[in-house]
């Protein structure tokens, strides 16, 4: 779990909040737990990972304990429980992907951008991980960028250079 | 050309919007089954039509839509699994992408059929531009009147939402599925009770595949029986098969059940052979949990007679010479694959996605991992292999969901069918690290069906 200095309180925004109410209003008034889910992603989306502080915030929301909001976001791999890069690469590292050469992705990607999975580049741009089968294995390899799951497929050297560096000149 | 049902319309500039749906004949099933068919005509047509669930299952969907109880006064829900994340398989997310009023169409229908008011699909979380365009489609199909109250004036109100998930192999098991719908871990329920008894908060609720409820569409507007004429045997209709690794085109293909497996492969209609000139060396044929065959057991069963993309035919010779339909993820290794590494990859998916509840899979999968990744990096001992048979034995069978099962079959296969690139592994530590072992004798004709202990 994270370290408390790490965590910042945080303060959910109206506009964040409506979301949250319209989510909510998709299920029956007394089943609104079902929304965690959707909740959790609508964080991430907007602070880039989810902290405790968020977690029990988004609690509060659904009026449950802070102990069923953790166990659903260890739970799920999607949830980052700690800060990423702005940009957080994920290729896929599963069976069919590894026939077509995802696993030199990997590793260029390591080389490229100097840091190990799971380490955020020294700018706070990058950070990158393997993860398991992304319903993609036709296009493969394939890598996906939160939080908005852009999709990026047959990769090769040369076209995970040309993301990298396409991302860094957009800001 | 084979007869398309699903992706007839696949290359229509604007498919994904309703009014060109609408011009290629869409919503015509909702239009028909509200207006002319009561529910239980719509659940008999769809019992015709003799479709399976093209889940992985097989199960008939119209004998699970029978199930479904309907107590007075308590809700009824229809849940759809778009989780797709069986490795190999991908058909479902190139449906919603392409096509989303087909499931939509599909979902209006279904829910019609079984009398449920609010419909969920559950989609995986890491399909968000999918889960955009199914959202997108929604409120244009809400817009034109097919969905919300009243739909076409015949009194028949529906709400349908898109549920993202979290990203969890295990949700597309549909108990854990409806857990994660809940808003909670992905843990499946003990059976019974089965969803259409208690499901989704307690009530009756069916669970069904994407395709499975898109192809209800066709099934309305061509009737059942039209439907069953497709394919062969109990395998009936068309099929979506995801094509992935080592071909020339893998792809999402839309084939007869019934297509010979040679013909899926080698014909330039299909995947147009193995890539690079190379030779097929082995195939997973149904997504990434059911048994690994060699090309030779692939292309043909033991005594020489073309093996067919069927449910039946893709499971003849049982375990020892077949495999399973699945949910139609077929992967091609070339000659250059090695099945240990392939085999380990399989086993730490699997070790990743066991949800930790059943003490046999949650450590079994780990021990399968941790063996394997042995054997793989130079580091195998002999009866290393037979300890992995004996993990994969103690974990089938013994819990809760089939996950144990999945994540048991690969390594019982691939034992099976290439024990001998295993042991190669452990008497040449070092050669295998930068070598392969080739495709050796596994494309050549059977001259006798390999021995193997059965259960």
């Amino acid at each position: 779990m994270l370290k408390v200095e790490e965590q910042t309180p945080v303060v959910f925004s109206s506009e964040l909040l409506a979301k949250f109410d319209d989510v909510k209003s998709r299920y029956p008034a007394d089943k609104s737990k079902s929304a965690l889910l959707p909740l959790l992603h609508l964080v991430q989306a907007e602070y880039l990972w989810v902290s405790t502080s968020a977690m029990d915030k988004v609690a509060e929301y659904l009026n449950i304990q802070p102990i069923e909001v953790y166990e659903v976001a260890t739970f799920y791999s999607m949830y980052f429980l700690k800060p990423q890069g702005k940009y957080a690469l994920e290729v896929c590292r599963t069976g069919p992907c590894c026939l077509v050469g995802a696993e030199k992705i990997l590793s260029h990607l390591e080389n490229k951008l100097g840091v190990k999975e799971g380490e955020v580049t020294a700018d706070g741009l990058f950070s990158f991980r393997g993860v398991e089968c992304l319903a993609a294995c036709g296009f493969g390899p394939v890598l996906q960028i939160s939080p908005e799951y852009t999709f990026y497929e047959n990769l090769t050297e040369a076209s995970v250079d040309k993301l990298i560096e396409d991302l860094k000149n957009k800001i | 050309m084979s007869r398309k049902l699903l992706l007839e319309h696949i290359n229509v500039p604007g498919i994904n919007t309703l009014e060109v749906y609408r011009q290629k004949g869409g919503y015509r099933a909702v239009e028909k089954a509200l207006k002319t068919l009561t529910p239980e005509e719509i659940v008999e047509e769809v019992k015709k039509s003799g479709l399976r669930g093209r889940g992985g299952a097989g199960f008939p969907t119209g004998m699970k839509w029978s199930f479904l109880a309907k107590p007075e006064g308590v809700a009824r829900y229809l849940v759809c699994n778009a989780d797709e994340s069986e490795p190999g398989t991908f058909k479902d997310r190139y449906l919603m992408t392409y096509i989303p009023h087909a499931l939509i169409e599909g979902m209006i229908v279904s829910s019609f059929a079984l009398g449920a008011k609010v419909s969920y699909i559950y989609v995986r979380g890491e399909m968000m531009p999918q889960i955009r365009i199914l959202e997108k489609a929604i409120a244009e199909a809400k817009a034109a009147g097919w969905l919300g109250k009243n739909i076409l004036g015949t009194g028949y109100d529906l709400e349908l939402y898109v549920q993202p998930g979290g990203g969890a192999y295990i949700c597309g098991e549909e108990t854990a599925l409806l857990e994660s719908l809940e808003g909670k871990r992905g843990n499946p329920r003990i059976k019974p009770p089965f969803p259409a008894i208690a499901g989704l908060y307690g009530c009756p609720t069916v669970v069904n595949n994407v395709e499975s409820i898109a192809a209800v569409v066709p099934i309305i507007n061509d009737g059942g029986d039209e439907y069953a004429k497709i394919g062969i045997g109990r395998s009936t209709g068309t099929k979506l098969i995801s094509a992935s690794g080592n071909l020339v085109k893998p792809g999402v293909y839309e084939i007869e059940l019934g297509l010979p497996v040679e013909e899926f492969i080698y014909s330039d209609e299909y995947c147009g052979g193995i890539a690079n000139g190379k030779r097929l060396k082995a195939t997973v044929a149904g997504g990434s949990s059911v048994p690994i065959l060699p090309a030779n057991l692939t292309l043909k069963y033991a005594n020489g007679e073309p093996r067919l993309m069927s449910y039946e035919s893709l499971s003849e010779g049982g375990f020892a010479t077949g495999t399973m339909m699945g949910s139609g993820g077929f992967i091609a290794f070339d000659e250059d694959q090695c099945i240990v590494r392939n085999t380990w990859n399989f086993a730490r998916f699997y070790h990743h996605e066991s949800c930790g509840q059943c003490s046999p899979c949650r450590e079994g999968t780990g021990w399968m991992e941790k063996v394997l990744h042995k054997i793989e990096h130079g580091h195998g001992k002999m009866e290393d292999v037979d300890l992995l048979w004996d993990i994969q034995r103690k974990i089938e069978g013994n819990t809760i969901c089939p996950l144990g099962d999945a994540a048991a079959w690969p390594v019982a296969s691939a034992i099976r069918h290439f024990r001998d690139e295993f042991e190669w592994h452990i008497k040449e530590p070092v050669k295998s690290q930068s070598h392969n072992y080739g495709i050796a004798n596994y494309a050549t004709p059977i001259e006798k069906a390999p021995v193997t202990e059965e259960k």
